[in-house]
């Protein structure tokens, strides 16, 4: 193994796959039917009430 | 509803094998490549392992955290070439475990402090630093000349150095401990043979207590010799083997 | 349900920590009894009376009848875990203050018979204290809290996650007192030697069950996104700590032991380590805590969900090959320096896209910065990230790096993140959680949190810039040539140069503590449900946090 292969290798298939990573996550975080699922998600933290009711209440 | 649940957890377990399997790639692409390419570290003469006191002054160096103020990596810059000496090489630390290139330089860097100053010198900066240099800001290190070495793990340090990786011999392992007191006496019988295991070694006493073998020898055995082992007259920079 | 009904006495959970402290009783007992290293012997001793101590509290509770009632959140652990914090907080503040002070009057602290005492020893308590014993006890008592909270599930595994509190603190005090007895590995950030290492790496792996045992009962669909930082957090530190740290001990009482690796891998392999325990521990984990705190307190949701996805992937992606950007112009081979500072340049990316959401989520109620002093704080933490993440790949540039490294700029860059963001968010989270878990309807007092806001900024300021004039100063004398071609200064000419921004930097420090001393004034003060007289109430956020969200 020489460095002139790896850094070939890398300059070549480590650019397709990181961009191909990112493209992924973009598509996942942008896909318009996820919307409604997120708009949900970010409202978790607002909602942690007590576990049941009357019992280690505090908000 | 079982069936729900099982989906759920297995989601938790994805999302993590997911995030080991990003966070892995960075590591493996920069690290794994130093053990396989040949040009990671140059090909030089006069490397040698420590012998077994400036291994125990290496030690004391490490517990002091003498690394987290004085630097062992002179740069390739004009200025640290001539303030240090030649740019440090990897092949200059590749039987350090660890290494102490450091981080910060509080005070100056040691790559090459080896041979830049006497003993006496050395004796009286770790005794109180402000005695030689007035405007220092280190620490002592009078201490170091209490603690008596016996040399009871010395073997053992060897060992496990040779275990990870360094070269001791069966012999130089076999010596450790009488190599360890032959190093302060140059009229002692083990010297040839200390010198044959370790060429160039520098053997007196250190610390101005030809009675004691202490940690203060150690520490300035081990600080004279560093920088001091390659031989730069042999080598070549811009030779095939040493580009990188 | 009937995983919801009370459990009293002995569980599997009590059984096994039972189990496994015998265990370990008789580990450090065998230790004790065989080793001929006096240092190796101290710690076989505290692991002893440890594991003892461990063995009768589990047994005393037991018999006392635990409660684990899982129609309830386990809230016991997070009160420990704030008290915890602060304590740590304060102690590791404490030790800055005296270490800057050491560099600034060296003949006034030095003790020239007193070697434990000396910087070298001292400085990894310092930043053990603050990195792992604050911010890692930060990071766990608020995963606690929020995995519990986003998830509707009562935190898993029983009385484990108390032996992962009590085990993280045990790993705390071996580290520190090895430390200024002399028991380091000698890599920064990961000084513990190897035994210490075992431990820590048993509590971390359990840590981890718990938190995903937690997320396995959770009864809401999705995994809120503050929960991934935290599960990255836990699993990247798990591994990072475990592939730095391998090392062979000369022998198996022996405290000494020797890296697997050596000089260039060792230093890339410690940087890699290094440079991800600023990542995942120091980021990550605490951009957890700002997804869950910043918008809770501001009541209102993240400003874009989809951006914290984006956020949270890119973020750990880029993160973890930053490390070589500590070694430019060493010895390792160039392709890994410029692999190292190509990726920080674009970690500027995410670090933005990550304080732009949190920034946002307070769009609409921009007048809590001036009526919520705890708000505030947060969205100031979010700032000085911002501020820290954008200074860092500008020093991580080979050519900037040449000037900066191995100076004080440096320390500056390092504490404009320690104590502007990670600092900050975890006040900000304990003035939350301390209210929260106490149940009290406000803090002591919000005069208080003005004034622990103030002078610590104050002191912040003190040190960021005195750093970074003597860091850029120091780096200009070194480089510098007189009018004969050579060099200017000598190193020690540069030292004395640094002499007063010591001074400030040691203020600035001084000023940092005296205003944690104030907040933990202030929490003493609310948890005990006190209420400062004559103090003027807005309708601010400690109020409205009793009424329900609606959506």
């Amino acid at each position: 193994m020489t460095y002139e292969t790896v850094a070939t290798f890398a300059q070549t298939w480590g650019l397709v796959y990181f961009a191909l990573i990112f493209a992924l996550v973009l598509v996942y975080a942008l896909w318009p039917g996820n919307q409604k699922q997120f708009d949900e998600a970010a409202r978790i933290p607002l909602e942690d009430g007590p576990l049941d009711d009357g019992e280690n209440k505090n908000d | 509803m079982a069936f729900k649940h099982e989906i759920l957890e297995k989601n938790s377990i994805l999302l993590t094998l997911a995030i080991l399997v990003v966070v892995s790639i960075g590591g493996l692409v920069e690290i794994a490549p130093l053990f396989y390419l040949s040009s990671t570290i140059e090909k030089v003469d006069g490397m040698r392992p420590y012998t077994p006191l400036e291994l125990t002054g290496r030690d004391v160096y490490v517990r002091e955290g003498c690394y987290l103020c004085h630097s062992q990596m002179i740069r390739p810059l004009r200025d640290e070439a001539e303030r240090y000496g030649h740019y440090s090489l990897a092949a200059e630390s590749m039987y350090d475990h660890p290494f102490q290139w450091g981080s910060k330089r509080t005070g100056p860097d040691l790559a090459r402090v080896g041979a830049k100053y006497s003993d006496e010198w050395h004796l009286a900066h770790m005794n109180r630093p402000q005695s030689v240099v007035p405007e220092s800001v280190m620490p002592p290190y009078r201490f170091l000349n209490d603690n008596i070495l016996d040399g009871r793990t010395i073997e053992a340090q060897l060992k496990t150095n040779r275990i990870v990786g360094v070269p001791y011999t069966d012999e130089q392992i076999a010596a450790a401990k009488a190599d360890l007191f032959t190093q302060v006496d140059e009229y002692a019988d083990g010297f040839d043979g200390f010198m044959a295991r370790y060429p160039g070694a520098n053997v007196r006493d250190f610390d101005g207590d030809p009675e004691h073998l202490t940690e203060m020898d150690a520490l300035i055995a081990y600080l004279q010799m560093l920088g001091t082992l390659v031989d730069f007259s042999t080598y070549e920079a811009n030779s095939e083997d040493n580009l990188r | 349900m009937s995983d919801s009904s009370a459990r009293k006495g002995m569980g599997l959970d009590v059984i096994t920590l039972g189990l496994f402290l015998s265990v370990m009783a008789l580990v450090s007992l065998f230790l004790t009894a065989n080793t001929h290293d006096p240092l190796m012997k101290v710690h076989a001793v505290i692991l002893l009376a440890a594991s003892v101590l461990g063995i009768v509290g589990l047994f005393m509770r037991a018999a006392g009848g635990l409660n684990f009632d899982q129609s309830r959140y386990e809230e016991g652990i997070i009160k420990a875990g704030v008290i915890a914090t602060t304590l740590w907080g304060l102690v590791g503040f404490l030790v800055g203050v005296i270490i800057a002070s050491q560099l600034a009057f060296p003949n006034l602290l030095y003790f020239e018979n007193i070697g434990w005492l000396n910087f070298g020893r001292l400085r990894p308590v310092h930043t053990s204290a603050v990195i792992f014993a604050f911010g890692g006890n930060a990071l766990m008592v608020t995963s606690f809290y929020v995995v519990q909270r986003t998830n509707h599930a009562r935190l898993a595994g029983g009385v484990w996650p108390w032996f992962v509190f009590w085990g993280y603190q045990l790993f705390i005090v071996l580290a520190a007192t090895g430390y200024v007895s002399g028991v380091t590995q000698g890599k920064e950030y990961a000084e513990p030697e190897w035994y210490i290492d075992i431990w820590l790496t048993i509590v971390w792996v359990t840590y981890l069950l718990v938190f995903l045992g937690t997320l396995w009962k959770r009864k809401i669909k999705h995994i809120y996104v503050a929960n991934w930082f935290y599960l990255s957090f836990i699993v990247t530190v798990a591994m990072l700590h475990i592939i730095n740290n391998i090392s062979i001990p000369i022998g198996l009482t022996e405290h000494k032991s020797y890296s697997l690796f050596a000089g260039v891998q060792d230093a890339m392999t410690q940087w890699w380590y290094g440079h991800n325990a600023v990542g995942f521990f120091l980021t990550s984990g605490f951009l957890g805590i700002m997804y869950y705190f910043v918008p809770k307190r501001a009541e209102r949701p993240v400003y874009s969900y989809r951006l914290s996805i984006v956020h949270f992937w890119s973020l750990i992606f880029i993160y973890i090959w930053a490390g070589p950007h500590h070694l430019h112009y060493t010895a390792l081979p160039m392709w890994a320096q410029t692999l190292g500072m190509t990726f920080s340049i674009m970690l500027w990316m995410p670090s933005w896209g990550g304080m732009i959401n949190g920034l946002m989520t307070l769009s609409g109620a921009w007048d809590k910065l001036r009526t919520d002093p705890v708000m505030r704080m947060l969205v100031v933490s979010v700032a000085f990230y911002g501020m820290s993440t954008f200074e860092g790949p500008v020093m991580s540039i080979r050519a900037v790096n040449s000037l900066s490294h191995y100076t004080d700029w440096t320390i500056g860059h390092v504490h404009s993140g320690a104590l502007g963001w990670v600092a900050y968010v975890s006040f900000g989270a304990l003035y939350c959680l301390v209210p929260w878990v106490w149940k009290r309807a406000r803090l002591y007092s919000n005069d208080l949190v003005e004034w622990h806001f103030w002078i610590s900024t104050i002191g912040i300021v003190f040190y960021i810039t005195s750093m970074w004039v003597s860091g850029i100063m120091q780096g200009l004398m070194w480089r510098a040539y007189n009018s004969f071609g050579f060099l200017e200064y000598s190193f020690v000419e540069t030292v004395e140069a640094m002499h007063p921004y010591y001074i400030i930097r040691a203020i600035g420090g001084l000023l940092f503590l005296i205003g944690a001393l104030i907040m933990a004034y202030n929490l003493w003060r609310t948890a005990r449900g006190d209420v400062r007289k004559g103090e003027n109430v807005p309708d601010a956020a400690p109020l409205s946090i009793a009424i329900p969200a609606v959506q």
